[in-house]
């Protein structure tokens, strides 16, 4: 898979430290939604770094969206989140992964879990599914820690009747909430999987202690492991 | 041995003459690892010494720290490029382990809990220039960085330092260990920027 | 890298082992023989990505393969054994 260059077109704040860049690529070949690309930061001296981004949209042509969360400290996330200019270029390899992704024909209703920035892959698979005529549901269920920690409040509020979105709140939620603060347990998911079919899909993303605890939990309620797609980072 | 004015450096080299070439220094102390971090009890712990013959001496916990203990200053250098100044540290050098045994090996390799090796010259272990260590600035040294103990070679790239360690292989002819065996060089002398086996 | 060592899965290596191999590796079904788990490359764990990429079986911790970038060159382990092969990308 080779390196090409694409160019930052528009940046915007998802939250105070979430950001979704959109850049132009020439000649992108299209993706599926759960994919992500490898993005390549070259310094003068030729000192090179490589992370993984997942795609926050489905394929539109020649652009791309990523979700980046700069985590402090970090050497690439918060170049990418605050400093790459607009009108410059990166290197990205992609679109990559066949594993995560959802495509178009699969008629069952599915589940998408998402743990904090995790959510990136999971709206993108959202999207693509409120372009189709399908007639499976889509529930997707959210873990931010606050109200100020939630991605893409437009995308998610898509008024799509077959989409059912619910965000959880682990710290603190807004004023008018009634479940009490707290991680994703099994009076969480237990309504959200009573409405799948033996074979639908659960999409999981998120956080390695996060993404195993949801997994643990969706097997010991007795979903098949082999219908768990899961995706980890950090 | 010499435990005489242990950490006496003179006037001090400037930062970059201490810094090997295409590294930067830092303050941290970053964790890298291949695997989960093992967690071994010092009740449990032993460090076995095999010769060539297939010879064995092992000491628990207890005798290890029962032999003559050490303060070492050192700087360390990883081969992903940073380094780090000053680290204190705590242990026994490799020649108490190794001073009563009969060998013809001219190589090493070391072995961790968790199934790590790397190989390094016998020689490059001896005459107070490695040790198993336990403390790190005071405290006993964490799990991610190696606790119970690890071994302690700061001339050679960390990677040749073992975390975990519980045991050296005494062989005639040299075994590529872990990281040395996909890629890594065989020697690591930050110093000569031995990084990979093309360097 | 600075933000210490991550552990990711198998996911990731789509775009590492794309230098080396012709067909998207990350549906691939593998079999650990240590403790007969099996699954996708995707859902296997990976530790790294300095000094290297170490994909391990997330049942028993067995390597499933190593792969290490050192200039124009990837060395890769299938397993944990020595051995590797090392693969020109230039």
């Amino acid at each position: 898979m080779p390196w090409r260059r694409v160019r930052l077109v528009e940046r915007r704040s998802q939250t105070p430290s979430a950001r979704s860049l959109v850049f132009a690529a020439p000649g992108w070949p299209g993706h599926l939604p759960g994919q992500h690309v490898d993005v390549r930061l070259t310094a003068d001296d030729g000192y090179r770094a490589v992370r993984s981004y997942s795609l926050a949209a489905p394929a539109d042509g020649e652009s791309i969206e990523l979700g980046v969360q700069t985590v402090p400290g970090g050497e690439v996330s918060p170049y990418l989140a605050d400093d790459l200019p607009l009108g410059a270029d990166v290197e990205v390899r992609g679109p990559l992964g066949n594993w995560f992704v959802w495509r178009t024909e699969q008629p069952a209703p599915v589940l998408l879990v998402a743990g904090g920035s995790g959510v990136v892959p999971l709206a993108a698979m959202i999207r693509a599914h409120h372009r189709t005529q399908s007639r499976s549901t889509f529930q997707l269920l959210y873990s931010v820690r606050t109200p100020d920690d939630v991605w893409y409040r437009d995308h998610l509020a898509d008024g799509d009747p077959r989409h059912d979105v619910r965000i959880l709140y682990t710290r603190q939620g807004p004023p008018a909430g009634t479940r009490a603060p707290g991680r994703v347990g099994r009076s969480d998911l237990d309504g959200p999987a009573s409405r799948l079919q033996p074979a639908s899909p659960v999409y999981v993303c998120g956080p390695t202690g996060f993404v195993e605890a949801v997994g643990d939990l969706l097997t010991d309620m007795g979903r098949d492991p082999a219908t768990i797609r899961t995706e980890r980072f950090g | 041995m010499n435990s005489l004015s242990p950490g006496f450096r003179g006037r001090r080299r400037s930062l970059a003459e201490r810094l090997p070439p295409g590294q930067y220094p830092t303050e941290s102390f970053p964790v890298l690892s291949a695997g989960p971090t093992p967690r071994v009890s010092t009740e449990d712990w032993t460090f076995t010494v095999t010769t060539e013959r297939g010879d064995t001496r092992t000491w628990t916990w207890e005798q290890m720290t029962a032999l003559p203990q050490q303060g070492i200053v050192q700087d360390i250098h990883c081969v992903t490029r940073w380094s780090k100044f000053d680290t204190r540290w705590r242990g026994v050098p490799l020649d108490a382990f190794l001073e009563d045994v009969a060998t013809e090996a001219g190589f090493a390799v070391v072995s961790s809990y968790g199934g790590y090796t790397s190989n390094m010259p016998l020689e490059d272990l001896l005459d107070g220039r490695a040790w198993i260590v336990h403390t790190y600035e005071g405290y006993p040294l964490s799990p991610e960085h190696g606790g119970p103990a690890r071994l302690l070679v700061p001339h050679l790239y960390l990677w040749k330092s073992a975390k975990w360690v519980r045991g050296l292989r005494l062989v005639i002819e040299d075994e590529p260990g872990f990281w040395e065996s996909i890629g890594y060089h065989d020697y690591g002398d930050p110093w000569r920027e031995q990084r990979t086996w093309g360097d | 890298m600075a933000d210490g060592t991550v552990r990711l899965d198998g996911n990731c290596l789509a775009g590492p082992l794309s230098e080396i191999l012709a067909v998207e590796p990350t549906t691939a079904w593998w079999r650990c023989p240590e403790c007969t788990r099996s699954g996708p490359l995707a859902g296997l764990h990976v530790y790294g990505p300095e000094p290297g990429l170490t994909v391990r079986c997330p049942g028993c911790s067995y390597i499933a393969l190593r792969l290490v970038r050192e200039g124009e060159h990837i060395w890769l382990t299938v397993g944990g054994g020595s051995g590797a092969f090392r693969f020109s990308t230039a």
